[in-house]
């Protein structure tokens, strides 16, 4: 269990004012699928971020299974059970495919078991374990890799930073099923950051992050039609207009 | 031949026994052991210290170590080595020199080899560079490789320098005639106050030659690194050079590619990139568990690898 307590971040901006990314943040995330969506800017990235240790809170508490990890460094949090795939994976010169794996699951793996979870994101493996992560990648295919190393470290607690966005080709339903066999495996939760419908449609909690502060949480039943209702409402303005 | 002399044999040249086919190893400026085969003869220099190597023109697939050890401290070693590649030829040489240095002198190796590759003859040249030894004594290597290339010719020259060399100046000049080609793979790491130099100067001379130098280095510490390249296109040819660096704590890099064009049709491009390692490198791997230094190791190695 992920618990946010009264987080806050702020940054000096190039006005030299305090500007507050994240307003007193409360949050408590035990459920399988946890979905943040919101408008961009909202502060769902720096919130990712915070809770794999990339970015110091400038105020609050973060608790992993009632454990006080604010304090942790990004290396201490991952040992601690926390992975994140991130919304622009990172290119290595040198390093394959099969070495970042490796590195993920933390232990010597074979080349099938390597191959294996590359499969799992769709990637034919043979083609993929040799091959260097840099410019010649993709971005739809150094998304999967990205994916698939989160899925090889099967922590307790998994982020992932729009885990759609630049993944062509490959239906949702691979994606979703994805994270329902991730799920099985770490018997932990999975913070998913999403725009898409059909994402949120799987998800047990919805979180919508906006202006730095949670405005709605709850079901899927309970905050749905709210975040519809906005988007009817826009449409209804539309109509008068034109 | 001792431990220490294995442990450097094994780190230059692969070998942990006698090579198969030619070989000529070197130790402490006497030969240690010489092998000829068939088509490879391997003739001493009377003039001078060094080697001939003679490859038959149509030799197939046979490869020849020529590694040199120094465990003495103080020795000052030089050698000329010159290769005639027969016309047709394919072959691997695995060339090497290892230092170990725990006096305080100066240990010094300066090998100049002279490539004459013949026509449409392939070779595939492997240098690697180590220095060991806890003494106060500086462990100097100053290779020079001249390469003639003749029509339709193909030179690939793989060079590691990784450890363990105090100094380092490096000379490769090439001049490739019709159809020619030259593929130079360079890596590079310096530590503590280290310093090397390598510099190429490759002519353009046939038409349709081409030439590739591509260049990684890491320098750590107080180490500091010069890479110069000059390409030379005098005909329809095409010619890169490309220096990719990583530099840490207070290294220092210096890249200078240069490009002469004397033919219309010459097509030239250097590319030079020096820099930090990347910030979001280092997250993403801390991210998997790694601490900040085992990050950057595998950064590292794998950028050199």
């Amino acid at each position: 269990m992920l618990e946010l307590k009264n987080i806050s971040f702020q940054v000096n901006d190039e006005n030299d004012k305090d500007k507050e990314i994240l307003k007193n943040i409360n949050l408590t995330i035990q459920e399988r699928f946890v979905a943040v969506t919101g408008p961009n800017g909202g502060g769902k990235s720096t919130l990712a971020k915070m809770i794999a240790g990339i970015i110091k809170p400038t105020g609050g508490q973060i608790l992993l299974d009632g454990r006080d990890i604010t304090d942790m460094s990004i290396t201490e949090r991952a040992r601690a059970g926390v992975s994140f795939a991130f919304q622009q994976p990172v290119r290595f010169k040198g390093l394959t495919v099969r070495d970042l794996i490796t590195l993920a699951a933390g232990k010597s793996i074979s080349v099938s078991e390597a191959c294996s979870y590359l499969s799992e994101v769709g990637l034919c493996a043979k083609d993929y374990i040799g091959r260097e992560v840099n410019a010649s990648l993709s971005g739809g295919e150094l998304k999967r890799i990205e994916i698939a190393m989160v899925i090889a470290r099967g922590t307790r607690l998994s982020i992932f930073d729009e885990p759609e966005a630049g993944i062509d080709l490959w239906s949702f339903n691979n994606l979703i099923q994805v994270f329902e066999e991730l799920h099985k495996k770490i018997n932990g939760s999975i913070l998913i950051i999403s725009h898409q419908e059909r994402i949120l449609n799987i998800a047990d909690k919805i979180i919508v992050l906006a202006n730095g502060e949670v405005s709605a949480v709850g079901t899927r039943e309970e905050v749905m039609p709210t975040l519809l209702r906005t988007s009817e409402a826009c449409s209804t303005l539309m109509d008068k207009i034109v | 031949m001792d431990q220490i002399q294995k442990s450097l044999l094994a780190q230059v040249a692969d070998l942990h026994e006698v090579p198969e086919g030619a070989y000529n190893i070197r130790t402490n400026g006497k030969l240690e052991g010489r092998n000829t085969t068939a088509n490879i003869d391997i003739v001493t220099k009377e003039d001078k210290p060094g080697i001939d190597i003679i490859i038959k023109p149509g030799t197939k697939n046979e490869s020849m170590h020529i590694p040199v050890i120094l465990s003495e401290s103080g020795l000052k070693d030089l050698v000329y080595n010159d290769f005639y590649v027969g016309e047709d030829a394919d072959v691997t040489i695995v060339a090497g020199c290892g230092i170990h240095n725990c006096g305080v002198d100066t240990s010094e190796h300066d090998g100049i080899h002279t490539f004459h590759i013949g026509k449409n003859a392939k070779v595939r040249y492997v240098e690697k560079h180590y220095g060991e030894g806890d003494g106060s004594g500086e462990r100097i290597l100053n290779p020079t490789t001249v390469i003639h290339i003749d029509e339709g010719g193909y030179m690939e020259m793989e060079s590691v320098q990784i450890k363990g060399v105090d100094s380092t100046e490096r000379i490769t000049e090439a001049d490739l005639k019709e159809g020619a080609t030259l593929i130079v793979k360079e890596k590079l790491m310096t530590h503590g106050k280290q310093k090397a130099e390598s510099k190429f100067t490759i002519d353009l001379n046939g038409e349709n030659s081409s030439a590739n130098v591509i260049s990684r280095s890491v320098a750590k510490g107080e180490s500091e690194q010069t890479f110069i390249s000059h390409l030379n296109g005098n005909n329809k040819c095409a010619g890169h050079t490309e220096c990719d660096g990583i530099i840490m704590d207070q290294a220092k890099v210096n890249a200078i590619p240069s490009l002469s064009a004397a033919n219309l049709d010459a097509s030239l491009i250097h590319e030079a990139a020096i820099g930090k390692i990347a910030g979001e490198q280092l997250i993403k791997l801390m991210t998997l568990g790694l601490t900040e230094q085992e990050a950057e190791e595998q950064i590292v190695n794998g950028f050199l690898k």
